[in-house]
């Protein structure tokens, strides 16, 4: 039991460090430490210009997309080595936000269904992140219920036409292309009626309507489609097997475990160091130390669960389904955090922005956490995970099935 | 990084395992749970031959010098079998403080009887209600004499011999406190068994009355002996308490997969699937929690005060959670004497409350990340 990299890691960390030392914007370096969820801002710079011109930086010099082959733009590194190079961006890597979806998901799923010559055509501007990608899965009749989606796909000759909408695409508003899930077959149960495809973001009938979240922010859009006609070249997988390719998308979601989760705990903990209340130092009063213990075994319990995963990692074992845990119990602890840190304010507690105790930093954390619960799956969603999959308990019952699609009821009360 | 056992420390896992599920199931634990016995002797005797209890001593004192990470694994496994034997105050209390402080002759003497299975220890700290604390240690040494009253004593009416925090001065520091070992059959101390909540891991109350008593280790390092004993104790104990967590969700899996209720098994409502999902991710955030309690325990690294008191807390509350929501999978059945369930209940709610309870460690753990954080 030992935290020593192999020598193979340590000359890769090596490396790393020290091409990291000498191209990183260090400018931003403090600001994007102290960048906690639901704030990442810049002063004097727009985040996205400095996100893409570090992305294109690492890409010129090999350091993107690790994993990936080097022909699509990667470097064909080990899933260690990825891990690695997270440990070493650190700050750094939360500008990479903006990227997620279209390197962990978009890009391996075009590796996994395009034809060869669409690959070396889209994958390298993906890596280096002159090309953004969204992912069109989740529709208002389908949140944790993706296979219920309904926008439809039509064949017309060589094309395709779609029509529908699609809800809570991250970052559709600055992409340029996104992966598509459509149902081409309502006639048969809704898993055997789906294709999956990639189109230009820019094309005809494609509409953007950004959505106004709970915290004020904008992440997430709408996305409608009108008669959006896209080639059948652009279909990735065959005909009604998108349910599969859906899948190969998801599954990927899980190779990123090396930069931890964020918890809210470092913040809370720094913030109650500081603090004072009325009759003494903040951590000189049982309540408070007994809530901060609590919250401190998960954190680190969250840290060295994934130094577990890694060590699984370095031995060439894949992520199993066990690694859900991190944003099932960083997604309600960080909420948790935010209130009780609002809570030692007292009434000033209520304030925010510029006008509250550290510029508003566990406000705004409270008013983005619920989305950590939801998004890339709900708490929900992750429990049915462990249980199923981790404990080998029996699925939900589906009443739907073995129905098809078109005689699935819509309304709960009719 | 390698931030697993070894094969080698796996395959010892296995062994143990195989050896507790023939020499002690269940039945083992109820016949002392029920039984006039203290403990089994029978599986005392093969912990001995089988080398788990001399695993961490060192060969020169009649061990199998493997080391702590061995113990940490055999103790995960004495916590799945809820192995009824004085095994955590032996081998993490009493050999632990006389590996830290006993002279060469003290461990001579008595590391290889607790190797070979001859000899039972024990550490006699708490006097009644309270965490340690210099302050609460009040019975008094003086003359080589030890006077007052200790309790609870984990299996101190069956112990050969107990290391006892006694008081050896008045300046209200910790540097009042030193440690004493006393020879149980040397007469100036008597034991009464108390009833408790796990009777299959007994406690006593023993009063001393001129009794005669060694030092151990130096005079006024009896408190700073005490918490490293305690530290390492934590670690070991929750290795026990994540062992047990992990069996008690076992049984929670499997009844939710057996038991019928409206025509489903029950592990397939959602809000029994829920539960058993927060089991497991209440173990597995302890267990590595007590991973790296191993890693710094094995390496006696600078961490270890807070990587034991992280493991102890969140090892403890897993237990907890594990071993009462069981009995709730269970439905009334659970709450059966003839269930099992209870006896791992029993066991998480004492584990909980030896070395200190919740609140002593939470004290610990913000302690030390207070001191590093002002560092």
């Amino acid at each position: 039991m030992n935290f020593d990299d192999t020598p193979q890691e340590a000359a890769f960390r090596e490396q790393a460090r020290a091409w990291i030392a000498a191209n990183a914007p260090k400018q931003y370096e403090e600001e994007l430490r102290k960048a906690s969820l639901g704030r990442t801002q810049l002063k004097g710079a727009n985040v996205l210009d400095v996100a893409k011109a570090w992305q294109k930086k690492k890409a010129d010099s090999g350091w993107a997309c690790l994993h990936w082959p080097k022909e699509y733009g990667g470097r064909g590194a080990s899933p260690i080595e990825r891990v690695i190079w997270q440990q070493e961006e650190g700050a750094f890597g939360k500008l990479s936000a903006m990227f997620i979806i279209g390197h962990g998901m978009c890009g391996p799923t075009m590796m996994a269904f395009a034809a060869e010559d669409q690959k070396r055509k889209y994958l390298p501007p993906l890596a280096s992140g002159e090309k953004i990608w969204c992912q069109l899965f989740s529709e208002p009749a389908g949140g944790s219920d993706v296979a219920g989606l309904r926008t439809r796909a039509e064949r017309q000759g060589d094309d395709w036409i779609v029509n529908g909408q699609k809800i809570w695409t991250s970052g559709a508003h600055y992409s340029d292309y996104g992966i598509l899930l459509t149902r081409t077959d309502p006639t048969v149960p809704k898993h055997k009626g789906l294709t999956m495809f990639f189109l230009d973001m820019k094309s005809k009938g494609v509409e953007i309507k950004p959505i106004k979240q709970a915290n004020g922010q904008s992440e997430f859009n709408e996305v409608y489609f009108t008669d959006v006609k896209i080639p059948d070249s652009q279909r990735l997988g065959a005909v009604n097997d998108g349910w599969n390719v859906a899948l190969t998308t998801l599954m990927n979601e899980r190779m990123s475990i090396g930069a931890g989760v964020a918890t809210g705990f470092p913040e809370l903990f720094e913030f109650c160091s500081g603090l004072m209340l009325d009759d003494g130092p903040a951590l000189d009063d049982r309540n408070v130390r007994a809530r901060l213990a609590n919250w401190a075994v998960k954190a680190s319990g969250l840290k060295h669960t994934s130094f577990r995963a890694i060590s699984a990692l370095s031995r060439g074992e894949r992520p199993g389904p066990e690694n859900s845990i991190g944003k099932l119990v960083a997604g309600s602890m960080i909420q948790e955090i935010a209130m009780y840190a609002l809570d030692l304010e007292g009434a000033a507690g209520v304030l925010s922005g510029p006008e509250a105790e550290l510029a508003g930093k566990f406000q705004a954390m409270l008013l983005r956490a619920p989305g950590t619960r939801v998004e890339g799956g709900t708490d929900e969603i992750m429990r049915n995970i462990i249980a199923e999959r981790v404990l080998g308990l029996p699925g939900d019952v589906r009443v739907d099935k073995d129905v098809p699609f078109n005689q699935v009821p819509t309304k709960g009360r009719a | 990084m390698n931030f697993d056992f070894s094969d080698d420390q796996k395959q010892l896992r296995d062994q143990a395992r195989k050896f507790l599920a023939e020499k002690c199931p269940p039945k083992a634990v109820r016949a002392v749970l029920e039984g006039k016995a203290a403990y089994d002797r029978e599986l005392w005797k093969g912990l001995a031959e089988m080398g788990f209890l001399g695993v961490a001593i060192p060969e020169g004192y009649g061990g199998a010098g493997a080391g702590h990470l061995e113990l940490c694994v055999i103790a995960e496994e004495m916590g799945r079998a809820l192995a009824p034997v004085p095994f955590s105050s032996t081998v993490y209390l009493a050999a632990e403080a006389l590996l830290l402080a006993g002279s060469d002759g003290q461990k001579k003497q008595w590391l290889p009887k607790i190797a070979a299975g001859e000899a039972i220890g024990t550490l006699a700290l708490f006097e009644g209600k309270g965490n340690p604390s210099p302050q609460g240690v009040k019975l008094a040494a003086s003359g080589g004499m030890l006077n007052g009253v200790k309790k609870p004593v984990p299996d101190g009416a069956i112990a050969d011999f107990a290391i006892v925090a006694a008081r050896t001065g008045s300046s209200g520091r910790e540097t009042d406190v030193s440690l004493f070992l006393v020879d149980m059959k040397g007469g100036g101390v008597e034991a009464k068994v108390l009833t408790n909540l796990d009777p299959s891991r007994e406690q006593a109350e023993l009063t001393f009355r001129n009794c005669k008593a060694e030092p151990l280790g130096p005079a006024s390092e009896g408190w700073s002996i005490l918490t490293r004993v305690l530290d390492r104790a934590a670690v070991l104990t929750a290795f026990e308490q994540v062992g047990g967590a992990d069996r008690a969700l076992e049984m929670g899996r499997d009844y939710a997969l057996d038991r019928i209720a409206f025509g489903r098994p029950i592990g397939s409502f959602q809000a029994v699937k829920h539960m058993l999902a927060d089991m497991y991710v209440a173990a597995t955030l302890a267990r590595s929690n007590c991973y790296y309690g191993a890693w710094a325990l094995s390496t006696n690294a600078s961490e270890l005060p807070e990587a034991a008191a992280a493991a102890r807390i969140s090892a403890t509350q897993a237990f907890h959670h594990c071993a009462k929501n069981n009995i709730q999978v269970h439905g009334g059945m659970g709450f059966t004497w003839e269930f099992d369930c209870h006896l791992y209940y029993r066991r998480a709610g004492a584990l909980a409350l030896s070395l200190g309870s919740q609140s002593y460690w939470e004290d610990a753990l913000i302690d030390c990340m207070r001191k590093k954080n002002a560092a």
